[in-house]
């Protein structure tokens, strides 16, 4: 080995007092394929099968574009909503001493622990015309159950931890000298809010916002029984998916498959740059 | 701005960390708080600032009660030890905050806003260092920043908490150079933490002493150093060594000798003697000094610094010597203070 002065452009290593990189390199590069590769590569293999013209037919059918738009749609406002009262509820968890203080910050878990299926049963219970909730907002003319509200309401319920989780640490990390220079320098409470603490909390939420939408366009336990799942109307994707599943039409489910593969890889990647730019610049 | 802190006591859940302070700071006086830590010298800028309330008294700048003021209507200036600079803004949108955030006509136009933080990036000596991130610049130049920011507001009141605690020895000399310029050129009066009595006595027109939530002395850099009015203040400025002796009749007594000096006014009893290890007087015979033997010493740049055990008990004091001394171990030493101070045994 010579010692020739390292060449610019990124370097595959950098020295480190704990040895190992090929070895946990290639594990982690073998387990990636194994877990999530291979199977995903399988699904693009089927739906290939199909045929350009015979994929695009699926792709533009009505069924499956409302479907898609459906799930996206829920997906996205569950998450926009999550955004907002995920970061109050990570606010208050971490600024406020309350007595029951830990038993909220427990409770933010259970979303990630209750099966979904039972998730989706109670929502729908209280929220059906007759339910507790429901039957109060009956007579306004809020429909809850069977509509694609119900099904961001689901989503909201699995979205949440997501969201408070991912700001949580970030927001105790803040440092209280940053607000209070913002106070002695004559903002007030709102501007130390959207000017200071918001960017710096923004890369956090960004991500909080991205994993509680990216579950969101997957659920499907929870979803399929406060949707109603009428065609056209509030049948979300992956339902989709089993319903042809059902009909053994493996093609067509492949195929919706493969397009929610790519939509979902696009944003994710998108929301991934978004945040590598903010850290470049941040620091 | 004249800032005036009257009777002022601060509680945290009922433990107290300042009893009873007043404190008159003069209008354009660069002013330090000094004290070692938990000394309350903190809490008094923070209360100063508005960042906390006072439990009770009140502060004034000038004729107003500024104790009834919320933080963003005192108008002061105040720089952080961490600096607390907004990461995400660049170094001329760090300075611009404190004017950006203004309403409605007290709000300048963007451009004499920009104008304003390169006239301040000048002052602190960083022209051209507009667009960097704060990630992106020293330690020292930090600093420099956070204190041109506090400046941008016009404040009436710079309040500095440990502004060079964070640096290294290097810089920090250099800034407290830096900082005392700044404040000749611009006349804002200026209260500053810190606990290195090195940078107090250089640096503040006046200097605070605090100890344990009160304040123990307040007075210029040579007020302070040769008079001081407390054992804590005497051990706590510079070097000290201090003996219990005996005032008998106006005569000083160590055990059962007398140390050939006079203090006709202290009255009899117990008492602790103060000096500085530097301003001794050394003697070869010993008719009324203090003697003892050489227990340790040190070289200390110029000087030596040696530690004698004195008398029976071995009570140990330090004195300098000179570097050719011929006192080497076990020898015997006999001094006697030059200028000393008696306090009351506790």
């Amino acid at each position: 080995m010579n010692t020739a002065p390292a060449k610019a452009g990124w370097r595959f290593r950098q020295p480190s007092v704990i040895p190992g990189f090929g070895l946990t390199l290639g594990f982690s590069l073998a387990y990636l394929t194994l877990i999530i590769l291979i199977p995903l590569s399988g699904l693009v293999w089927r739906s290939a099968a199909l045929g350009w013209t015979d994929f695009w037919a699926i792709a533009v059918d009505r069924r499956t574009l409302n479907a898609l738009k459906i799930s996206f749609g829920t997906a996205f406002l569950a998450a926009a909503v999550n955004v907002v009262f995920g970061t109050i509820v990570a606010w208050v968890l971490v600024r406020y001493r309350f007595p029951g203080r830990r038993i909220a910050d427990a409770m933010v878990d259970l979303p990630f622990a209750l099966p979904t299926a039972v998730a989706g049963i109670a929502l729908t219970t209280l929220y059906a015309p007759n339910g507790w909730i429901g039957q109060l907002l009956m007579p306004l003319g809020i429909k809850v159950a069977y509509t694609p509200l119900g099904i961001v309401i689901a989503l909201v319920f699995i979205g949440l931890p997501f969201v408070v989780r991912t700001v949580q640490p970030i927001m105790e990390e803040l440092d209280r000298e940053v607000e209070e220079a913002a106070a002695t320098l004559g903002a007030n409470r709102f501007q130390t809010i959207t000017r200071v603490l918001f960017p710096g909390l923004a890369p956090a939420i960004v991500t909080g916002f991205s994993l509680a939408f990216a579950r969101g366009v997957g659920e499907y336990g929870s979803v399929i029984f406060i949707a109603g799942n009428l065609p056209f109307k509030s049948e979300i994707a992956p339902l989709l998916i089993v319903i042809r599943l059902e009909e053994y039409n493996y093609e067509a489910a492949t195929a919706i498959a493969a397009i929610m593969l790519a939509l979902s890889f696009v944003m994710l990647l998108v929301v991934n740059l978004v945040q590598t730019w903010s850290r470049k610049r941040y620091g | 701005m004249e800032v005036r802190v009257v009777n002022v006591r601060k509680e945290f859940e009922r433990f107290p960390a300042l009893h009873d302070v007043s404190l008159d700071i003069r209008s354009g006086e660069l002013i330090a708080l000094l004290g070692p830590s938990g000394s309350g010298k903190t809490t008094l800028l923070r209360l100063i600032a508005g960042l906390e309330r006072p439990t009770k008294g009140a502060i004034f700048f000038g004729e107003e009660d500024a104790s009834q003021k919320s933080i963003q209507e005192r108008n002061v200036g105040f720089v952080f030890q961490h600096y607390a600079l907004f990461r995400h803004m660049t170094v001329a949108d760090n300075i611009g905050f404190g004017l950006k955030v203004r309403h409605g006509a007290a709000r300048p136009s963007a451009q004499e806003i920009r104008r304003r933080a390169s006239e301040l990036l000048d002052l602190v000596q960083l022209s051209g260092l507009e667009k960097r991130y704060p990630a992106q610049l020293s330690g020292g130049q930090r600093q420099r920043v956070a204190l041109a920011r506090a400046m941008a507001i016009e404040p009436k009141v710079l309040l500095l908490d440990e502004p060079f605690g964070a640096l290294d020895a290097q810089v920090r000399r250099e800034l407290r150079r830096w900082l005392r310029e700044i404040h000749d050129a611009t006349g804002h009066t200026t209260v500053f933490v810190t606990h290195d009595q090195e940078e107090a006595l250089e640096l503040a027109d006046r200097v605070v002493v605090m100890s344990q939530g009160r304040i123990e002395q307040v007075g210029s850099a040579d007020e302070i150093y040769d008079t001081p009015n407390s054992p804590f203040v005497y051990s706590f400025i510079g070097e000290s060594s201090s003996l219990p002796v005996k005032v008998d009749n106006g005569e000083i007594w160590l055990a059962d000798r007398p140390v050939g000096l006079q203090a006709p006014h202290a009255p009899s009893g117990e008492a602790l003697l103060y000096f500085r290890p530097h301003d001794v007087e050394l003697l070869d015979g010993c008719s009324g000094c203090i003697a003892g033997t050489v227990a340790a010493s040190r070289r200390v740049a110029g000087t030596r610094r040696v530690e004698l055990e004195i008398g029976g008990e071995r009570q140990r004091v330090e004195i300098e010597l000179p570097v050719d001394h011929p006192a080497a171990q076990k020898s015997r030493v006999a001094f006697r203070p030059r200028r000393w101070k008696l306090f009351p045994a506790s």
